[in-house]
C-alpha cells in the first residue's frame, strides 16, 4: 500500500505530462476563439424574418444604415442560459440605448414567437436561421454568443456564452462603451 | 566580440555543469573525497562563466549595441537607462540566462554556506544541481541563443513591450526567478536525500533556510507582480487569476507548506517522506511556471513568443526532472519511516492540516490553470476559467487555515490541552467578535463570506499578538521582565509573529479593495463631475505631455472633499511609436483609509472625441494599502527568521543538544 502510494505523484505527473505534450501539437492555438472574426468583417449572410413575429428578417446589408455600433445576440428559445440573458441584453436596450439585433439560431419559428411574447423583444431585427448556415459562417460554438458589431459592418468583441452575472456584464458593458454603441452618462 | 565571448563561456559553464552532474556523484558512491570536493569548483567557476556572459548581454544593453538581435527586439537608444538594464531579462532569451545565472548563484551558495554538510550530501546535492544547470544551458545553447547577431544592424532597436517599462516590473522578474531557482536548492537537496535514503532531523535543518531565503523572494516577487498589474493595468485589481499570476502562486503555496512541515520533520523526526515530495514539488511547479509562460501552452497576457520547438525541449525537461525524481521518490520514500508520534490535538496535527488545506489549494489552482487544455484534449471545446471559479472555489477552503494559524501557535508539540487553550482564548474570541462587529457596522455591506473573512482576519491577528504578549509574559509579570523577555525571544519567533500579522493584515486588504470598493465608469465631457465615496472629482479637461519615448495624453481631474481641495489626479494615457502601443498610466493618491484611483481611455465615437469626452474609471478601494503592508511584512518575517542565530550558525549539533532551545525558538 505504502508503495502505491508513493507512486501516485509520479502517475499524475505522467498524466499531466500526456496533455502537455497533446497541448505543444503546432496547429494548435490556445488564442484561436478570441480572435476568430475580431477587427475583421462580419460575414456574408442574409435571412428572413422569424414567420409570425412583425420584426423584419435581418441581412449582412443591414449594417449599412446604422448611425453607431450595434449588438448581435445568436439565441434559441430552447437555450436555457439565453432565457436569463435576454433580461439583461433588454436592459442594455432599454436604460443605456444600446441597438440590439438577433440571429435565431435552429429554433421553431412557433417557439421563438412564444418566447418572445413571454419575455418580451428589444430586438430591432431578427433573421431565422433554422439550418444554422449563419451560424456557421459567424463561427459560433455554441448558444448564446453575443457580438458587437461596428457600423461599416467590423466585428469589434465577441462574448462567447451568456452575460449574466456581475463580472460578465461590467465586462460587456464596457466593451459597448469603449465601441461608442452606448453613451454613458449625460 | 564580447557577445561571442558570453556565448562561449555558456559553453564552458555547460561543458562544466557536465562533468560537476557526474563526477561527485561517482565520489559519493566510492567514498573519493577528491571527486566530491570537485563539485565545490566546479560550482564556483560555473558562477563565475555564466556570470560574464550575464554581463555581457547586460553590456550590450547599456551600450545598445544593436548589433545583437535580442538588443534590436527589445531596446532602444531612448529609452531610460534603467529600463535599458532591465530589458536584459525582458526577453525569453535574457530571462532564460539571468534564471541560469541565478541557479549558478545558489550552486555556489552551496559550495560556501554548506561547509557543514556532511560531504557525501553536498557532493550529491551539487551533481543534482548541475543536472539542473546542464539542462537549462543545454536548452538555451540549442534553442534559445540570447547573443544572435544581426546583419546589417538597424540604426536603431524596436524597443521593449511599454506595458514592461516600468521599476515594479523590472525588479519583478530577477525576485521571483530567485523564488523559483532557490526552490531548485530544496529540490536538489531532496533528491540527494533520496540517493542517499536518509533523512534526518539534520537535513531538515539544513533545508530550512534555502527554503525560507527562496519563498522570501517569490513573496516579494508576486507581490510586487501584483502591484505593478495595480496601477499599470488600469483595472484597479492586484490580482486576476491569470494562468501565469497562478503558476506563480502554486510554488509559493506549496512553498508556504514546505516551511511548515519542514519544522516538524527538524523537530519531531515525522513528516519525512511528505517533505521530500513537498520540496520535488515546488520546485517542480516552479519549472511548470517556467514551462507554461514560454511555449504558448495557454492563453495569458504575460505570455513570452510562442515557439512549439522550445516548449517541446523544456517538456522534455520537464520529463526528466520531475519524472525522474518522482520515480526516485516512489523507489525509495516507502523506506523511510517516520518517528515522533503525536496525539490528534497537537501542533504535529495542526501543522498536518496547514499542510493538507494548502496542497489542496494548490491542487485546486492548477486544476483551475489545466482545466481549458484538459476540456480541449477530451472534449474539443475551449472555455477559460475565469474568477468566478477562483474565488469561489479558492477561498473557502483557505478560511479554516486562517482559523488554525491563529490557533496552531498556541498548540504544543505531540500532545495539546485543548481545554486549556480555550479558556486562554475565550477572552481573545470575544473581542475578535466585538472587533469585527464595530467594523462592520462602520462599513455594513457586503455577502457574508466577507464577514466570515473579517472575523477570521481579527481573529489571527488578536491570537497571534496574545501568542507574543504569552511569551514575554506581558500581562503575567512587570514590565520589566516582560522587556527583557520580548528582547530575549528568537527572531525566528518574531518572524513567525510578523509573518502571521501580516496575513492578517493581508486578509483586511483584500476585503477592503473588494467587498467596499466604489466604482465609477463613466463617458464624461469636461466640467464633469463625479461622486465617489467621500470625494468629488471634477473632470478638467485633458492635454499632452510628452515623455522619453512616449507621448501621451493626460486627463486632469480635481478631487475635492467637503468643497475642499484634496489633490490633482492625471491619469495618461501614453503611446510609443516605436513599439506602436499604448499604455494606461492610473493617477492614484494613496492614503492609510484607501486608494482613490482613476485612469482613462480614449473615445472611439468621433463625436465624441470632438467635445473632448473620455471614458473615466474611478475607483475607491478601502484598505488596500495593506496589501502591500502584508506582503512586506511576510517578507519581513521571513528574513526575521532567516537571520535567526540558529539558522545562521547553522551547525549540525547532534539533536539532543538542541532540544530545549529549539523548543523555545518555535
Amino acid at each position: 500500500m505504502r508503495r502505491l502510494i508513493a507512486f501516485a505523484p509520479l502517475i499524475i505527473a505522467v498524466v499531466f505530462g500526456g496533455f502537455f505534450f497533446w497541448g505543444l501539437n503546432p496547429d494548435r492555438d490556445p488564442n484561436e476563439i478570441p480572435s476568430v472574426l475580431i477587427s475583421q468583417p462580419a460575414p456574408e449572410f442574409s435571412l428572413e424574418k422569424v414567420e409570425g413575429l412583425d420584426t423584419p428578417g435581418f441581412s449582412r446589408a443591414d449594417f449599412g444604415d446604422l448611425d453607431r455600433p450595434v449588438i448581435v445576440n445568436v439565441f434559441a428559445s430552447w437555450c436555457v442560459p439565453c432565457r436569463a440573458e435576454h433580461t439583461v441584453l433588454t436592459k442594455f436596450v432599454e436604460q443605456d440605448g444600446a441597438r440590439l439585433f438577433g440571429i435565431n439560431y435552429k429554433d421553431k419559428p412557433k417557439d421563438a414567437v412564444k418566447w418572445l411574447e413571454e419575455l418580451g423583444n428589444p430586438y430591432e431585427r431578427i433573421g431565422s436561421d433554422i439550418d444554422g448556415r449563419a451560424g456557421i459562417e459567424w463561427g459560433i460554438s455554441g448558444v448564446p454568443e453575443t457580438f458587437i458589431v461596428r457600423e461599416d459592418g467590423t466585428v469589434l468583441y465577441r462574448y462567447v456564452g451568456p452575460v449574466v452575472g456581475e463580472e460578465p456584464e461590467k465586462r460587456f458593458r464596457l466593451a459597448l462603451i469603449e465601441a461608442g454603441a452606448i453613451q454613458v452618462g449625460e | 566580440m564580447l557577445p561571442e565571448l558570453g556565448h562561449f563561456s555558456l559553453a564552458l559553464a555547460l561543458f562544466l555543469a557536465l562533468v560537476q552532474s557526474i563526477l561527485p556523484l561517482i565520489g559519493a558512491n566510492r567514498g573519493d573525497v577528491r571527486l566530491m570536493r570537485s563539485a565545490e569548483v566546479t560550482a564556483y567557476a560555473q558562477v563565475v562563466f555564466v556570470g560574464f556572459a550575464f554581463a555581457a548581454l547586460l553590456n550590450a544593453f547599456i551600450t545598445s549595441d544593436f548589433t545583437v538581435l535580442n538588443v534590436t527586439n527589445n531596446s532602444n537608444s531612448l529609452k531610460p537607462m534603467i529600463f535599458k538594464i532591465a530589458a536584459t531579462w525582458g526577453s525569453h532569451e535574457g530571462s532564460l540566462l539571468l534564471w541560469v545565472f541565478i541557479l549558478t548563484i545558489f550552486g555556489a551558495g552551496v559550495a560556501i554556506f554548506g561547509s557543514n554538510l556532511p560531504t557525501s550530501l553536498r557532493a550529491r546535492t551539487l551533481s543534482v544541481q548541475a543536472w539542473i544547470s546542464v539542462g537549462f544551458l543545454s536548452f538555451m545553447l540549442l534553442t534559445s541563443n540570447p547573443f544572435d547577431r544581426i546583419f546589417p544592424p538597424p540604426l536603431d532597436g524596436d524597443d521593449l513591450n511599454p506595458l514592461l517599462q516600468d521599476i515594479g516590473l523590472a525588479m519583478h522578474p530577477p525576485l521571483l526567478y530567485f523564488g523559483y531557482v532557490g526552490f531548485s536548492i530544496v529540490f536538489s537537496f531532496a533528491a540527494a536525500a533520496l540517493i542517499e535514503g536518509r533523512v534526518d532531523a539534520a537535513w531538515a535543518r539544513w533545508v530550512r533556510p534555502w527554503t525560507l531565503a527562496a519563498w522570501v523572494s517569490l513573496t516579494a516577487g508576486i507581490a510586487l507582480g501584483s502591484w505593478w498589474a495595480y496601477y499599470e493595468l488600469g483595472w484597479g485589481g492586484w490580482w486576476f487569476w491569470d494562468p501565469v499570476e497562478n503558476v506563480s502562486f502554486m510554488p509559493w503555496l506549496l512553498g508556504t507548506a514546505l516551511l511548515h512541515s519542514a519544522i516538524v520533520t527538524e523537530k519531531r523526526d515525522a513528516f519525512k517522506s511528505w517533505t521530500i515530495l513537498l520540496a520535488i514539488l515546488t520546485f517542480s511547479l516552479s519549472l511548470l511556471g517556467t514551462f507554461i509562460v514560454r511555449s504558448g501552452l495557454l492563453t495569458s497576457v504575460h505570455a513570452f513568443a510562442v515557439d512549439p520547438e522550445r516548449g517541446m525541449y523544456i517538456l522534455g525537461l520537464l520529463a526528466l526532472s520531475i519524472g525522474g525524481s518522482l520515480t526516485l521518490y516512489a523507489w525509495r520514500a516507502p523506506a523511510m519511516v517516520g518517528g515522533g508520534l503525536f496525539k490528534p490535538v497537537s501542533r504535529e496535527a495542526g501543522l498536518l492540516i496547514n499542510n493538507l488545506i494548502l496542497a489542496a489549494a494548490t491542487g485546486t489552482v492548477l486544476f483551475g490553470t489545466l482545466y481549458p487544455l484538459f476540456l480541449e484534449a477530451i472534449t474539443g471545446d475551449k472555455i477559460s476559467v475565469g474568477p468566478q471559479f477562483f474565488n469561489a472555489a479558492f477561498i473557502p477552503m483557505m478560511l479554516p487555515l486562517i482559523f488554525l494559524m491563529g490557533l496552531g501557535p498556541f498548540l504544543s508539540w505531540k500532545r495539546a490541552d485543548l481545554a486549556g487553550i480555550v479558556q486562554r482564548l475565550k477572552f481573545v474570541a470575544g473581542l475578535t467578535l466585538i472587533a469585527s462587529l464595530v467594523i462592520w457596522y462602520l462599513y455594513e455591506r457586503g455577502p457574508v463570506l466577507a464577514f466570515v473573512m473579517l472575523l477570521l482576519a481579527v481573529w489571527l491577528m488578536f491570537t497571534t499578538l496574545h501568542e507574543w504578549a504569552m511569551r514575554i509574559r506581558l500581562f503575567e509579570s512587570d514590565l520589566k521582565t516582560a522587556w527583557r523577555r520580548a528582547r530575549n525571544l528568537p527572531r525566528a519567533a518574531y518572524g513567525m509573529t510578523t509573518a502571521h500579522l501580516g496575513v492578517a493584515l493581508l486578509m483586511l486588504g483584500m476585503i477592503g479593495s473588494t467587498v467596499w470598493k466604489d466604482e465609477v465608469i463613466k463617458f464624461a465631457e469636461p466640467g464633469t463631475t463625479l461622486e465617489i465615496g467621500d470625494f468629488d472629482v471634477t473632470f478638467e479637461g485633458t492635454d499632452r505631455v510628452r515623455g522619453p519615448n512616449y507621448f501621451s495624453e493626460r486627463g486632469i481631474l480635481r478631487v475635492e472633499m467637503d468643497g475642499e481641495y484634496v489633490t490633482t489626479l492625471y491619469p495618461e494615457r501614453r503611446t510609443y511609436p516605436v513599439a506602436q502601443s499604448t499604455t494606461t498610466e492610473s493617477a492614484i493618491r494613496s492614503t492609510p483609509a484607501g486608494d482613490l484611483y482613476a485612469s482613462i481611455s480614449a473615445p472611439s465615437l468621433e463625436s465624441a472625441e470632438a467635445a473632448g469626452a473620455w471614458t473615466l474609471r474611478i475607483l475607491y478601494e478601502p484598505l488596500v494599502i495593506l496589501i502591500w503592508i502584508g506582503s512586506f511584512m511576510l517578507c519581513f518575517g521571513g528574513l526575521l527568521s532567516l537571520s535567526d542565530r540558529r539558522l545562521r550558525v547553522g551547525a549540525p549539533k547532534k539533536s539532543k543538544t538542541l532540544g530545549s532551545q529549539a523548543q523555545a525558538a518555535e
